[in-house]
C-alpha cells in the first residue's frame, strides 16, 4: 500500500495539474505526438529499405546461392563463368543448379514515352527460379522471343501496365530493344531498383547483346529433398573457387540487408533522423515540465511548507513525463499507422507496423520524456518556502 | 509547552551586508494558548514564524517546538515539524488545480495509513466544519476569498495539528469574512486543544486572543 501511495499521490498530483491546464498539456502531446511520428517514420524507411532490399532474392526458390566475392550487393553484381556453378552439380547432394543473368535496364513508359531504369531478371522458366505464381503459370509463353513479365509493384511512373494490357497494348522497349509484355506479376521493388521484368535467359541476351551466356550474375543450387544444407554448404565451399562466394537463403537475405546497412550511408541519415526527432521532443517536453515548476513553484513551496519532500516533487515530475510519453504515444502510434499505410499504398514501400518497432520506439519515447524530467528537476530547487512566504 | 524560543538571533545576508531580524527573542506558547503577534512592518514576524514553523533554518539561540530543537536542526527534524504542524499563509496558498476537499485531503496524503475514504471523509467533515458543505467539489478560483481562506484552515487543521501558525490570514479579507475565519480558526482550535500563533497587523481582530505580544525591533515586547 505504501509503495504504491508513494508514487500513486505524485502521479495524480501531476495529472490533476497537467489536466488543469488543457492548452500546456495539449502543447506538450503535440511534442511528444511530433517526435513519436517521426522516430516511427524514419524506422519505417530505414527498416523499409532493408526490407526491400533483401526483396529481391527474397522469392528466390533455392537451397544455396553463388555470387562473385566482388559483388557488393546484388543490384550491381560482378559476373562469374557459368561452368563454377555447374561444377557444384559434381556434388551429389545437388539437384540442379540455376544461372540468373541481372542487369539494370531503361524501361520506356508506354503513355508517356518516359524511360526508366528497373531491374531485368534473366532465367529458365522452366526452371522456376523465382516462387511467383502468375510466372510460373506463364512458363511455356516466356520462352517466345522478346517476351517480358511486368512487375505490377513497380512505381507508376512506368505507367499502368496492366490496365493497358487489358486494352491490347503490350509494346515497349526495353534497353532500346523493342519487347511484348505477356503480362504482370507482384514481387515489389528495391531503393536500386523503381521496378523488375522477368523474361527467358534467351531473351535477356537478346536485350542486352554484350552479355554472353557464358558469365552469370547468381547461381542458384537446389538440392535433393531432405539433404541438410549447412555440411553441402561446406563441402561446396572446397570444391569451388575462393573468387564465388556460397550463401543459404537467410545468408542471402542477410548480405543484402547488411549492404544497404552498412555499405551504403542511408542507415545512418535514418539514425540521425531518429535522434534529431527525439532531441527536438525531448526540448519540448524540457520546456513545457520546466515552465509547469515554475508556474507551481509557489504551490509546490506551499506542499513542502506542510511537510512534504523533495523526493515527492521528483516523482511528480517524472510522473508528469510519463503522463505526457503515453498520451503523446497513443495517438502518435495512430497517426504513424496511418501514414505507414499511406506510404504502402502511395509510395509502394513496405512498411509493416510491427510490435517490436511499437515496443522500440515507445522506449524510445519514454527515455526523451524522462531526460526531459531530469533536466527539469533542478528547477524545483526554486521552491524554497522560506524564500516565498 | 509547546513553542519555547529562547534568546533567537537571526540576520539576513552575510559580511558587511549583514541585517539583524531577530534579536534575542524569548517566546513561550502553551498548549491550547491562542497568542497574537503584532508589530510594524519589518519587525521579523514572518521571519520568527517561518523559523517556529521549520522552513527556515536558525543558527543561534533555542527554538523548542513539540520537544524537538530546531536551531541547527536536521531537514529530518524540520519536515517532521512541518507534518506536525498546520501552516496558515497570508495569501489562500491553495494548490488552484485541486477543489476544495482535495485541497484538504493534500494534508492526509502524508499519512499513508489512511484509506483513501477515511482521508475523504475526515477532510469533508472538517470542510463542514468551516462551513463549507455546500462547496466541496469547487476550484479556489469559483470561491471567494473568505471562502478560500476558510479551505486553508481546514487544511491546517484536518491533519489534527498540536500547533497551528497563522501568517496574517485576514491580510486579503474584508472585515466581515476576515473575523468570520478567525472565528472559526479560535473555536476549532479550543475544541482540540491546538495552540495558535498568529501573526497579524489587523487590529480587529485582537479580541480572539488570549494573549498579545509585540515584536519590535527584533525583540518582544510584551503588550
Amino acid at each position: 500500500m505504501s509503495i504504491i501511495n508513494v508514487w500513486l499521490f505524485p502521479a495524480r498530483l501531476a495529472w490533476r495539474q497537467l489536466v488543469h491546464d488543457r492548452p500546456k498539456m495539449i502543447a506538450a502531446i503535440s511534442g511528444v505526438l511530433f517526435a513519436c511520428v517521426l522516430v516511427f517514420m524514419q524506422l519505417g524507411f530505414k527498416d523499409a529499405l532493408y526490407a526491400s532490399a533483401a526483396s529481391m532474392p527474397l522469392k528466390f526458390d533455392g537451397d544455396l546461392f553463388l555470387i562473385h566475392r566482388q559483388s557488393e550487393a546484388m543490384w550491381r553484381p560482378a559476373q562469374f563463368e557459368r561452368s563454377e556453378l555447374i561444377r557444384a552439380l559434381g556434388h551429389p547432394a545437388v539437384a540442379e543448379v540455376i544461372p540468373l543473368y541481372l542487369s539494370l535496364a531503361t524501361f520506356k513508359a508506354m503513355d508517356t514515352q518516359v524511360k526508366r531504369t528497373l531491374m531485368v531478371f534473366g532465367y529458365d522458366p522452366d526452371t522456376d527460379l523465382l516462387n511467383v505464381d502468375a510466372i510460373k503459370s506463364m512458363k511455356v509463353a516466356l520462352r517466345v522471343k522478346d517476351t517480358v513479365m511486368f512487375d505490377e509493384f513497380s512505381r507508376p511512373e512506368f505507367g499502368p501496365v496492366g490496365e493497358q494490357l487489358k486494352v491490347g497494348r503490350n509494346r515497349t522497349e526495353v534497353n532500346d530493344y523493342k519487347v511484348r509484355i505477356l503480362g504482370v506479376f507482384q514481387l515489389g521493388i528495391s531503393f536500386a531498383a523503381d521496378g523488375n521484368i522477368v523474361t527467358s535467359d534467351q531473351n535477356f541476351m537478346r536485350i542486352f547483346p554484350n552479355r554472353s551466356m557464358g558469365y552469370i550474375d547468381v547461381g542458384a543450387i537446389r538440392l535433393h529433398p531432405g539433404t541438410a544444407i549447412q555440411p553441402v554448404k561446406a563441402e561446396l565451399k572446397t570444391l569451388l573457387n575462393d573468387f564465388v562466394k556460397i550463401y543459404t537463403y537467410e545468408e542471402i537475405l542477410e548480405h543484402e540487408r547488411l549492404y544497404w546497412e552498412n555499405a551504403a550511408p542511408i542507415g545512418f541519415i535514418f539514425n540521425f533522423g531518429t535522434v534529431m526527432g527525439l532531441i527536438v521532443g525531448m526540448v519540448i517536453v524540457y520546456q513545457i515540465l520546466f515552465t509547469e515548476i515554475t508556474n507551481y513553484r509557489f504551490e509546490f513551496a506551499t506542499l513542502k511548507a506542510m511537510g512534504y519532500q523533495h523526493q515527492y516533487f521528483v516523482r511528480m515530475v517524472f510522473a508528469s513525463a510519463l503522463i505526457l510519453a503515453i498520451l503523446g504515444f497513443v495517438p502518435g502510434f495512430v497517426l504513424s499507422k496511418g501514414l505507414y499505410y499511406l506510404a504502402e499504398s502511395q509510395i509502394f514501400i513496405p512498411m509493416p507496423m510491427t510490435l517490436e518497432k511499437i515496443v522500440t520506439v515507445f522506449m524510445f519515447i519514454l527515455f526523451m520524456c524522462a531526460t526531459a524530467g531530469l533536466l527539469a528537476i533542478h528547477r524545483l530547487k526554486s521552491a524554497n518556502p522560506a524564500d516565498m512566504f | 509547552m509547546v513553542i519555547a524560543v529562547h534568546n533567537l538571533s537571526y540576520s539576513f545576508g552575510s559580511g558587511t551586508l549583514t541585517q539583524p531580524v531577530l534579536k534575542g527573542v524569548d517566546l513561550a506558547i502553551h498548549q491550547g494558548e491562542i497568542v497574537i503577534m503584532t508589530g510594524p512592518s519589518g519587525s521579523g514576524k514572518t521571519t520568527l514564524l517561518t523559523i517556529i514553523g521549520g522552513l527556515r533554518q536558525a543558527l543561534n539561540g533555542s527554538v523548542v517546538v513539540l520537544g524537538e530543537q530546531l536551531v541547527n536542526s536536521t531537514e529530518r527534524t524540520k519536515v517532521s515539524i512541518r507534518r506536525q504542524t498546520g501552516y496558515i499563509f497570508q495569501q489562500h496558498n491553495l494548490l488552484k488545480s485541486l477543489t476544495a476537499l482535495q485541497n484538504v485531503c493534500m494534508t492526509l496524503e502524508m499519512q499513508h495509513d489512511l484509506t483513501e475514504s477515511e482521508r475523504s471523509c475526515r477532510a469533508q467533515k472538517m470542510l463542514e466544519a468551516v462551513g463549507l458543505k455546500e462547496w466541496l467539489h469547487y476550484l479556489p478560483e469559483s470561491l471567494s476569498g473568505g471562502q478560500r481562506q476558510r479551505v486553508s484552515i481546514a487544511r491546517a487543521l484536518v491533519g489534527q495539528p498540536k500547533i497551528v501558525l497563522a501568517d496574517e490570514p485576514t491580510a486579503s479579507l474584508d472585515r466581515q469574512s476576515g473575523h468570520e475565519a478567525v472565528e472559526i480558526l479560535k473555536q476549532l482550535a479550543k475544541v482540540s486543544d491546538t495552540a495558535i500563533l498568529l501573526v497579524t497587523h489587523d487590529y480587529r481582530i485582537l479580541d480572539i486572543a488570549d494573549r498579545v505580544v509585540e515584536l519590535e525591533d527584533g525583540m518582544i515586547k510584551s503588550a
